[in-house]
C-alpha cells in the first residue's frame, strides 16, 4: 500500500480491495517505523485519524457521497491551522499553541474526506531551505540520512518520499514546496498566488507565500491542488477564478509545445550532474515533439537580493504579532511592556527567524526605505516583466529547481549567505507570482534526487500539470522509493 | 557599506528583540554581509519603473457592512499566557 500513488489507492478503495482504516492503520505503523531516523513529523494524530478512516468507511458503506479524496492520508506543514491541534511553525515561540479554527485548506480537505495524518516539521516560520532551522528536529532526506532534505517544508517532503504518506500539504515563499521536492526526488506544486486560499497558513511574507501539494506523483498532485484551490471570502487576496478540473485533464498532453530554457540558469554554481538530468529531461521533450527556444530573464541574478529585502521586510511586520501578549511563549522576567515583548521575542525566536526580522527592519527603516525596499520593489517588477515577456514566445519555461543535490546536515549552517543561494531558481516565481512545479528527473551518481522546475504564466496550472505529466508519462523517476 | 554594532543595536530596539552582546556581534558581521550582496541592486537601472508590490492586480475587497459570529471568548483566550476574567492580563501600558 505504501508505496502506491494516492490515485492508486481511491482506485483500491473503489474497487473494495481495502478500507480507509486499513489504510490509516498501515501508514500509521510505517510512521512508527521509519520516523524515528526520518522525522519529518512534528506531531501525529494516530487515535484521530483512525477515526476520521472509520467514518469514511461508514459513509462509503452506507452509499453516501463521497470527497474527491476519500480515505486518502495526507500529512500536513506545521504552518497550517488545525483547530485545536498543535500548531507549532517549527517555534518555540508557539510551542503550546492550538489554533481556535481550520485554515480554509482543512476545512476544503475534511469535506474531500481526506484522513488527516499529522502535522510536519518546517523551517521555523518557514525561514529556510533545509529544515535545519526549526527549533524541534532536524528531519533527514529519506534517500542519504546524513543529508537535508531541503526547506522549508522539508518535513512534508521526507513523509512522502519515506512512504509515510501519499500526499502532503506545504508552503512556498521562495521555493518552499519546489526545492524540497526536488532534493527528495518527489513532485511539489506552487501554485499561481491567489489561486489558493492563504486563510489560516502562518503568514511570513504576505504577498509571496502560497500553499501547495507534495505527492509521488504529477496526477496525484493535480488531484490534490484542485481540493485545495478556489476563491475563499475569508482570503482578500484569494481570486475569484474557477478552478479547472485538473485531475481529468491531466493526461492529456500540450502540443505544439514550445520549452523556453533560460540561458541565466545554466550558469556558474550549477552542479555539472543536475544540468546533465535537466538536459536529459529537455531531451525527453524533444522527443515528445517540442521546440525548445532559448530565453532569456536578463533580471533573474538579481532575484535573491530582491527576495531578500522585500520577504524580511513583510516578515518584520508579519511576525511582529509573536509579542507574548494574547499567544504563545511569555517571558517569565520583564521590566515592562516593551521589555516583555523584547524578551520573549529574544528568548523564543531561533537566530534565522531573528536575522530576518533585523534585515526587514532595517530595510524599511527610515532613511533606508527608499534605497533598499523600494529599489527591492522596482527590481521585482523587472523580474516579472522579465517572464510576461518569456511566456509571449513559450508554453513554459524550463530549468533546474536547484543549483545542487541534497547537501549534508551542517554542511551550510554557518553561512547564512550561502544557504540562501540554494533558492536561486524558485525565488522568482514567488516575486512574479507565477505557477511552478518539481519533478523528479534523475538521480546523481550516488543517489541523490534531481529536480526539473517548470514554470507557466499565472493561472495556467492545467497546462501546466499537463505538461509536467509528459514527462512522467516516459519516464520512471516518480516511480523510485528510498531503502528505509 | 557594512552595518555598525550601533545600528544593528538600534534596529534590534526597532524589531523589540532583545540580544545578547555575543549575538549582537555576531548579527553585524552576518547582516553586514548579506547587506554587501543586496547592494548590488544599487547598480540597476530602475528609472521610470514603479514598484511591484503584489503581483495580482487587486484593488480593495469589500464586503457589506454585515455583523457576523466572531470567536467566543473563551475560544479566542484559550492561548492567553495570563488570562484574567474575560483578559488579557500585560504589564502597565500607562505610568
Amino acid at each position: 500500500m505504501i508505496d502506491r500513488t494516492a490515485s492508486e489507492l481511491l482506485q483500491a478503495l473503489n474497487q473494495g480491495e481495502t478500507t480507509s482504516e486499513a489504510i490509516a492503520q498501515e501508514f500509521l505503523q510505517i510512521i512508527r517505523n521509519r520516523d524515528s531516523k526520518v522525522k519529518a513529523f512534528l506531531h501525529v494524530n494516530e487515535e484521530d485519524a483512525l477515526q476520521q478512516a472509520r467514518t469514511v468507511d461508514a459513509k462509503r458503506k452506507r452509499g453516501e457521497p463521497l470527497g474527491a479524496l476519500a480515505g486518502i492520508p495526507i500529512a500536513i506543514k506545521d504552518v497550517l491551522c488545525i483547530k485545536g491541534q498543535p500548531t507549532t511553525c517549527g517555534s518555540k515561540i508557539l510551542q503550546n499553541f492550538k489554533p481556535p479554527y481550520d485554515a480554509t485548506v482543512i476545512t476544503r480537505l475534511r469535506d474531500a474526506d481526506a484522513i488527516l495524518l499529522g502535522k510536519t516539521n518546517m523551517d521555523e516560520f518557514a525561514m529556510g531551505s533545509s529544515t535545519e532551522n526549526s527549533a524541534y528536529q532536524t528531519t533527514r532526506n529519506p534517500w542519504d540520512l546524513e543529508r537535508i532534505p531541503g526547506g522549508s517544508s522539508g518535513g512534508s517532503a521526507a513523509a512522502v518520499a519515506a512512504g509515510e504518506t501519499p500526499l502532503a500539504l506545504g508552503s512556498d515563499t521562495g521555493g518552499s514546496i519546489r526545492q524540497p521536492a526536488s532534493l527528495c526526488g518527489i513532485v511539489g506544486v506552487k501554485p499561481t498566488y491567489g489561486r489558493v486560499s492563504r486563510f489560516g497558513l502562518v503568514a511570513f511574507a504576505s504577498s509571496l507565500d502560497q500553499i501547495g501539494p507534495l505527492a509521488h506523483d504529477v496526477k496525484d498532485a493535480a488531484l490534490l491542488l484542485e481540493v485545495i484551490a478556489g476563491h475563499d471570502p475569508l482570503d482578500s487576496t484569494s481570486v475569484n477564478k474557477p478552478v479547472p478540473s485538473y485531475g481529468t485533464v491531466v493526461d492529456q498532453p500540450v502540443r505544439p509545445l514550445t520549452i523556453g530554457v533560460a540561458k541565466e540558469y545554466f550558469s556558474e554554481g550549477l552542479d555539472k550532474e543536475v544540468e546533465q538530468g535537466v538536459r536529459a529531461a529537455l531531451k525527453v521533450y524533444e522527443e515528445q515533439g517540442a521546440t525548445i527556444k532559448e530565453v532569456s530573464l536578463p533580471n533573474s541574478p538579481h532575484a535573491v537580493a530582491v527576495y531578500y529585502l522585500v520577504a524580511t521586510a513583510e516578515a518584520s511586520s508579519n511576525l511582529a504579532r509573536y509579542d507574548g501578549v494574547h499567544y504563545g511563549y511569555r517571558a517569565k522576567a520583564f521590566t515592562n511592556m516593551i521589555d516583555m515583548y523584547s524578551r520573549t521575542r529574544g528568548e523564543a525566536f531561533g537566530k534565522e527567524v531573528q536575522r530576518r526580522i533585523m534585515l526587514g527592519t532595517y530595510a524599511l527603516s527610515s532613511g533606508y526605505k527608499d534605497a533598499y525596499y523600494l529599489k527591492a520593489l522596482k527590481v521585482r517588477r523587472l523580474i516579472k516583466d522579465d517572464f510576461d515577456r518569456a511566456f509571449a514566445e513559450c508554453d513554459v519555461v524550463m530549468g533546474p529547481t536547484a543549483p545542487t543535490p541534497a547537501f549534508k546536515i551542517g554542511e551550510k549552517a554557518d553561512n547564512p549567505l550561502a544557504m540562501y543561494l540554494s533558492d536561486i531558481y524558485t525565488i522568482s516565481a514567488n516575486l512574479a507570482g507565477i505557477a511552478g512545479i518539481s519533478i523528479p528527473c534523475g538521480f546523481t551518481k550516488i543517489g541523490l534526487p534531481i529536480g526539473l522546475q517548470i514554470l507557466a504564466a499565472p493561472f495556467e496550472e492545467e497546462k501546466l500539470l499537463r505538461i509536467a505529466r509528459m514527462h512522467e508519462s516516459k519516464t520512471e523517476w516518480h516511480t523510485k522509493r528510498p531503502k528505509l | 557599506m557594512s552595518l555598525t554594532l550601533d545600528e544593528v543595536r538600534w534596529v534590534a530596539q526597532l524589531a523589540r528583540l532583545d540580544l545578547a552582546d555575543a549575538d549582537l556581534e555576531t548579527m553585524t558581521r552576518q547582516l553586514g554581509a548579506i547587506v554587501d550582496y543586496v547592494n548590488q541592486l544599487q547598480q540597476v537601472n530602475t528609472d521610470g519603473v514603479e514598484p511591484l508590490n503584489h503581483a495580482l492586480p487587486i484593488h480593495n475587497v469589500f464586503r457589506e457592512d454585515e455583523p457576523r459570529p466572531s470567536l467566543p471568548v473563551d475560544a479566542a483566550l484559550a492561548n492567553a499566557p495570563d488570562r484574567r476574567g474575560d483578559f488579557y492580563a500585560v504589564p502597565a501600558v500607562l505610568d
